[in-house]
């Protein structure tokens, strides 16, 4: 990587970008949740490794957090940008200079953040942990460059339309950085009170609604048709999908204070957008089962298929949890419970990890040329990912009902610890199989890139996955 | 270039619809927030803790600097006669950023902001002389108010004068106390919300919507996985119980699964000893496993620890 930044861009070869970011993301994903099973470990069993302050829980759960976020799934989404844009608009990438570029800046950067919030130096803001300074480095060094090289090579297209998945790429992109500067505002300028308050929810509901979930979308609005070979089943849809994303999804942020002192009208508002996020939600369900028509087959065939239906199927408990759980006759039980916790993974490890993962899987692929080094570990870390993901949902799940329930009829806060106990174990086990799962993939996209079979000029690597 | 000639209609409508939304849900509140006034508990909170207790640039290394003490005073600090009653202030010694109501007392609400202005005189506070500051009612149009009053500038009372009088235990490190909640991570688990439900039955009264002005962070928590802790200092206020809790909390509670703050103790204990945490870990392993009938004793905190700001804080959330 390190010539390249230097090289001119001609002589950089297309896919460099990609194949970067995507290594990065994998790396960062191993990392995250590496830290997240620790963390989870410390959890059930509090005295495991302790007397260390940075190794304390309070110091190290942030950065499990923007690990994944800002580490893997931001880097994985920069990876799908660098080589699905330009496969969409029949050109290459604008700048794969800038992208490399873009790529070790991150590396950098985050690496810099997490080592700061490690050390216990936030914001004290949730999922706007990191302190201005870095806040400001990653919309400047981080965003806005991806921005650039994905506006650009839009604008420098050779057809004539613009495909579902760019109109995502190029709008979330957007959206991304104003989200970054203004959910950091109260950073930048001190603002304080209610204010810091409400724009922390709002960052963090925007993050998530602007730009995780509809650039994972995007991602299967990409992925299903190119594998399957079936046209999108409808754009019209995608339409709906897009706009109702912009208007529903980037209004609810005050459904997260819901038992909080907001203006009452403010959480009215945003409960009944919040039960909005339907639309967009089956809107993209239903394109993606729709465009599976006839090739359903490679639901158990294909791995890259099979996690990205998984993801979509995910999306319709997240969606029906997401829709309702926020409304006041739902919230007063589980708002701040291990509920919640588990609808968070289930949004990002379950819906938006497995489209990504597919799309790391493929695109490393057919960049390199590199027919999967082994399908039988890619099936193990499905089974990893997906056994361990419901494991953790499952159990936290349970968890966080019991909260509910000891929260309304007044148990003794400790009685709760004692009673979530065996699901905290369970969650620990259940993320450690995601990160041994994570552990083969790296394996084995390493070995992809080193000894994977060649994939001959005009085939696409999955057609050869069952050759030898 | 392809362009975006055919998307003009689209782009203009994004422009709209992500404007519009912005607009309900960024505009529309600042200005509904905005208009809460302070109430006593958002004045005290201010004046406590100080300007800001996440990174910062007057604390990059969220050591507790650049924090104001409070001092509760039983006597004059110029006359050195009794308080009747006793009175508590806030000290800012030279240097020591102001909070928010300070440097800007718009955000204190209507009667408030005139009262601070007009009567405490917070407009006279400088940095580079430090000041004190006490919570005193005044009337504002017939009614009455509580506002931030100036005493350095109303009574002429400096930050040396107050603490000349003050003895140790007079004086809460509070403000270093948040900026050590932060750091350390409590909020991730105890969260400082009761919610608008059944929970005050437990964990006491929700906050108000003016309780919150010029605090920041105001780490309400999201993912409670422990008590609540907005009124813990009135549910329990022993210092010794905290000590203990904090340094092990499996000490006082067999069943928690909070972690060993022991680290914030720093390196010598409140008689200058250093304090041995191998022994100790060694001694309450043996009292774990049966060999010892008592666990060693917690050793006792010196004044100038980061413990000593957290209990202070924890203290003064009643």
């Amino acid at each position: 990587m390190l010539k390249y930044l230097f090289a001119k861009n001609e002589d950089i070869p297309s896919g460099s970008a990609a194949i970067f970011f995507g290594f990065s993301a994998i790396i960062w994903f191993v990392i995250g949740t590496g830290l997240g099973s620790f963390n989870a470990a410390k959890l059930a069993f509090p005295d495991f490794v302790t007397g260390n302050e940075y190794f304390a829980f309070g110091h190290m759960r942030q950065v499990h957090v923007m690990a994944v976020i800002f580490g893997w799934i931001s880097m994985a989404f920069a990876m799908a940008m660098m080589y699905i844009t330009p496969a969409l608009g029949n050109n290459k990438l604008w700048s794969e200079k800038l992208g490399l570029w873009n790529c070790f800046l991150w590396n950098l950067g985050l690496t810099l953040g997490l080592t700061v919030l490690w050390a216990g130096i936030t914001s004290g803001r949730e999922y706007s942990d990191f302190p201005w300074p870095i806040d400001l480095y990653l919309a400047t060094c981080v965003f806005i460059p991806l921005g650039i090289n994905v506006w650009m090579t839009i604008l420098n297209r050779r057809t004539q339309g613009i495909y579902t998945t760019n109109w995502f790429f190029a709008a979330a992109t957007f959206m991304v950085i104003i989200v970054f500067l203004i959910g950091n505002l109260p950073e930048f300028f001190h603002l304080t009170g209610l204010t810091e308050a409400y724009l922390t929810w709002w960052f963090a509901h925007n993050v998530l609604g602007l730009w995780i979930t509809p650039v994972a979308a995007a991602i299967a609005y990409y992925t299903i048709p190119k594998v399957t070979g079936n046209p999108l089943y409808s754009h019209r849809i995608g339409h709906l999908h897009f706009w109702s994303v912009v208007v529903f999804y980037s209004t609810p942020a005050a459904h997260h204070l819901m038992s909080a002192p907001l203006p009452e009208w403010l959480k009215s508002f945003a409960s009944v957008e919040g039960v909005l996020i339907l639309v967009p939600a089956i809107a993209f369900v239903s394109n993606i089962m729709l465009t599976m028509q006839g090739k359903w087959y490679m639901f158990v065939e294909n791995i890259e298929v099979r996690f990205t239906v998984t993801g979509c199927l995910m999306a319709i408990p997240l969606n029906m949890q997401g829709g309702f759980q926020q409304t006041r006759a739902i919230n007063w039980y589980i708002h701040g419970t291990g509920w919640i916790v588990a609808h968070a993974h289930l949004a990002l490890l379950g819906f938006s990890t497995f489209l990504e993962v597919a799309a790391v899987y493929y695109g490393i692929q057919s960049i390199m040329k590199r027919k999967l080094y082994s399908i039988t570990l890619a099936n193990m870390h499905f089974w990893l990912l997906l056994i361990g993901f419901t494991t953790y949902w499952v159990s936290m799940t349970i968890a966080g009902l019991i909260q509910g329930a000891g929260k309304i009829y007044e148990v003794p806060y400790i009685d709760v610890v004692i009673a979530e106990h065996p699901y905290m174990i369970a969650r620990w086990l259940g993320g450690s199989m995601v990160f041994s799962g994570n552990i083969l993939w790296l394996y084995n996209m390493w070995m992809t890139a080193r000894k994977g079979t060649v994939v001959p000029q005009g085939r696409l690597p999955h057609e050869l996955a069952y050759e030898r | 270039m392809a362009g975006f000639r055919e998307y003009k209609i689209g782009a203009r409508l994004f422009g709209l619809a992500l404007g519009g939304s912005m607009t309900i849900t960024l505009f529309f509140p600042s200005i509904n927030i905005a208009s809460v006034s302070s109430t006593d508990i958002a004045l005290t909170k201010q004046l406590e803790v100080g300007r800001e207790s996440g990174f910062n640039l007057d604390d990059p290394w969220m050591q507790g600097k650049n924090k104001p003490l409070g001092v509760s005073l039983k006597v004059d600090p110029k006359t050195k006669q009794p308080i009747d009653g006793g009175m508590q202030v806030y000290v800012y010694e030279k240097g020591t950023s102001f909070p928010s109501g300070v440097m800007h007392p718009r955000i204190l609400g209507e009667g408030i902001q005139e009262l601070s202005v007009q009567q405490g005189h917070v407009n006279d506070a400088n940095k580079n002389v430090g000041a004190v500051f006490t919570i005193a009612k005044g009337l504002y149009q017939g009614k009455e108010y509580s506002y931030i009053d100036n005493l350095t500038a109303t009574k002429g009372w400096t930050p040396a004068d107050v603490m000349s009088v003050a003895k140790d235990s007079d004086v809460s490190e509070a403000g270093k106390g948040k900026t050590m909640f932060i750091r350390e991570g409590c909020w991730w688990c105890h969260t400082l919300l009761p919610e608008e439900t059944q929970d005050w039955q437990v964990f006491g009264a929700p906050p108000m919507l003016g309780d919150f002005n010029g605090e920041s962070p105001t780490a309400f928590g999201s993912d409670r996985k422990a008590p609540d802790l907005l009124h813990v200092g009135s549910r329990n206020s022993s210092k010794e119980w905290m000590m203990m809790h904090f340094f092990n909390p499996r000490l006082v509670q067999p069943h928690s699964i909070m972690p060993r703050f022991d680290y914030l103790w720093g390196k010598t204990d409140a008689d200058g000893k250093k304090i041995d945490f191998a022994k100790w870990r060694e001694e309450y392993n043996e009292y774990r496993e049966g060999k010892r009938v008592s666990p060693p004793d917690v050793p006792s905190y010196a004044s100038n620890s980061e413990i000593r700001g957290l209990i202070d804080w924890i203290l003064s959330l009643k």
